[in-house]
């Protein structure tokens, strides 16, 4: 493959493809703990709605979402997305259902007495999240997290199906210039698993550093309580 | 007002839904629910007979065996299947090897979604107690019998509601195969929204459709999970 096909399309879909995951991971992270949350809210209705939020978005195709928010939404309601925020939006919403389920998974694995002790110190609920659950599910969320974001990386790919310039559209692009499909294709493959390895060490790391933190974390909060 | 705003101001209003155009897309909705499930059916056969030839040879004694069955299905797993689907739809014909795009797309998706099987077979597999394997060694089984007729019927009970969720997860992402113009139903309703330009309505049907088929088949599986797991 030339230089100027790397430099013209694959190095920029690549960029795309990273930026794409990025957002796309920070609006999933975003649902997933606001609706996750509400799935272990006192009132019923919200628990309901937040089940029926993950019930429709885990029910349905990321790619049959993202066509629909960006060629309905203008016919329906006049709202036209351009195709990178359509494509955002549809990755975000779908995959923070996911993690909803891995958010409320992690919550419901403290142990009962953390809650309740909590309710002995008179913390108010928010404090008990905050102070108490959160702390404690964060480090066992990291790993189903790290396999969701491998996911959404791979999900990306989809939005070449709009024409954005991901590195899957510039493949496309490379093949209709080349008519070399072997190579392109396998440069591409090879490009998501490098970006995809490079995820899970990272999240291993941080994953290492999150259970060190929370080895600390009693001791810390011991000082802290015995002051106040 | 003057005309011309009049003009813009209707074509700022969303149109409204309209039924005649529902019905209009049902015969080849229903088309593309035959290819989805026919899809379906095929990938979700290869995937799990393909899924359990990579978990038992992810336990071959031989390392020669295990790694490079290792690379490639942690390759597959960690790469987007539309890139594959490409992959095979456009590089095996310049190999001389010609598919319709259909048999391409069950082949792929069959392909992806056996690397995950074959992570949910080695979870069952290594969850039958140590002690019937040992049962098995002290009755002097030979090595086939003992996966046949202990190991595997103890397994694959316990994979069932997992592989069940991947049916689920192909399901959804048969959408994808629209990708290589398969007319399934998002290759369907995107057809039918061009010829028509109601994208509204086709779109729309064939959203609802997927919640419809997936949210009581995730309740049947959970239901199966119930009574064969627990």
């Amino acid at each position: 493959m030339t230089v100027g096909l790397w430099q013209n399309w694959v190095l920029p879909g690549i960029w795309i493809t990273l930026q794409l995951t990025v957002y796309s991971a920070a609006l999933a992270t975003a649902v997933a703990f606001g609706v996750g949350i509400a799935r272990t809210h006192r009132l019923k209705t919200v628990r309901f709605l937040a089940g029926l939020y993950t019930e429709v978005f885990r029910g349905t195709s990321a790619l049959v979402l993202m066509f629909w928010l960006f060629f309905v939404m203008p016919q329906l309601v006049g709202w036209s997305l351009v195709p990178m925020w359509a494509a955002v939006l549809a990755l975000g919403l779908s995959y923070g259902a996911y993690g909803a389920e891995i958010v409320r998974g992690a919550l419901g694995a403290v142990a009962p007495a953390q809650r309740e002790a909590g309710v002995a110190l008179s913390f108010t609920p928010w404090q008990r999240l905050r102070l108490i659950l959160l702390p404690q599910a964060v480090p066992e969320m990291i790993p189903p997290f790290c396999n969701l974001l491998i996911e959404l990386l791979k999900g990306t790919a989809l939005v070449s199906l709009l024409g954005i310039g991901d590195v899957s559209f510039a493949a496309y692009l490379v093949r209709l210039a080349t008519q070399d499909s072997a190579q392109i294709y396998g440069i591409t493959l090879v490009i998501y698993f490098v970006i995809a390895f490079a995820l899970t060490r990272g999240m291993k790391a941080l994953e290492r550093r999150a259970k060190a933190g929370v080895g600390k974390a009693p001791a810390a909060m011991g000082v802290g309580g015995g002051t106040a | 007002m003057s005309t011309s705003s009049m003009t813009s101001a209707a074509a700022a209003q969303p149109d409204a839904w309209d039924w005649a155009a529902v019905s209009d897309f049902m015969p080849y909705f229903w088309d593309g629910v035959l290819t989805t499930l026919q899809v379906l059916a095929l990938g979700s056969l290869i995937s799990f007979t393909l899924g359990l030839v990579w978990a038992l040879a992810l336990r071959a004694p031989s390392r020669f065996v295990r790694w490079p069955v290792g690379m490639l299905t942690e390759f597959i797993r960690n790469t987007p299947l539309l890139v594959q689907l490409f992959f095979l739809f456009f590089v095996l014909p310049e190999w001389g090897i010609q598919f319709s795009a259909l048999t391409t797309g069950i082949v792929a998706i069959g392909l992806h979604y056996s690397t995950y099987t074959a992570q949910v077979y080695r979870a069952g597999i290594d969850g039958v107690p140590t002690g019937q394997w040992e049962a098995a060694r002290a009755l002097s089984l030979p090595y086939h019998r003992t996966w046949t007729a202990v190991i595997l019927p103890q397994a694959v009970r316990r994979v069932v509601p997992a592989l069940g969720n991947y049916v689920i997860a192909m399901l959804k992402d048969t959408p994808l195969l629209a990708g290589i113009g398969v007319l399934e139903l998002l290759q369907r309703a995107r057809l039918q929204a061009t010829d028509t330009f109601q994208y509204t309505e086709a779109l729309t049907v064939v959203g609802i459709a997927f919640i419809l088929i997936a949210y009581p088949s995730s309740l049947l599986i959970r239901s199966l999970e119930r009574r064969l797991v627990h």
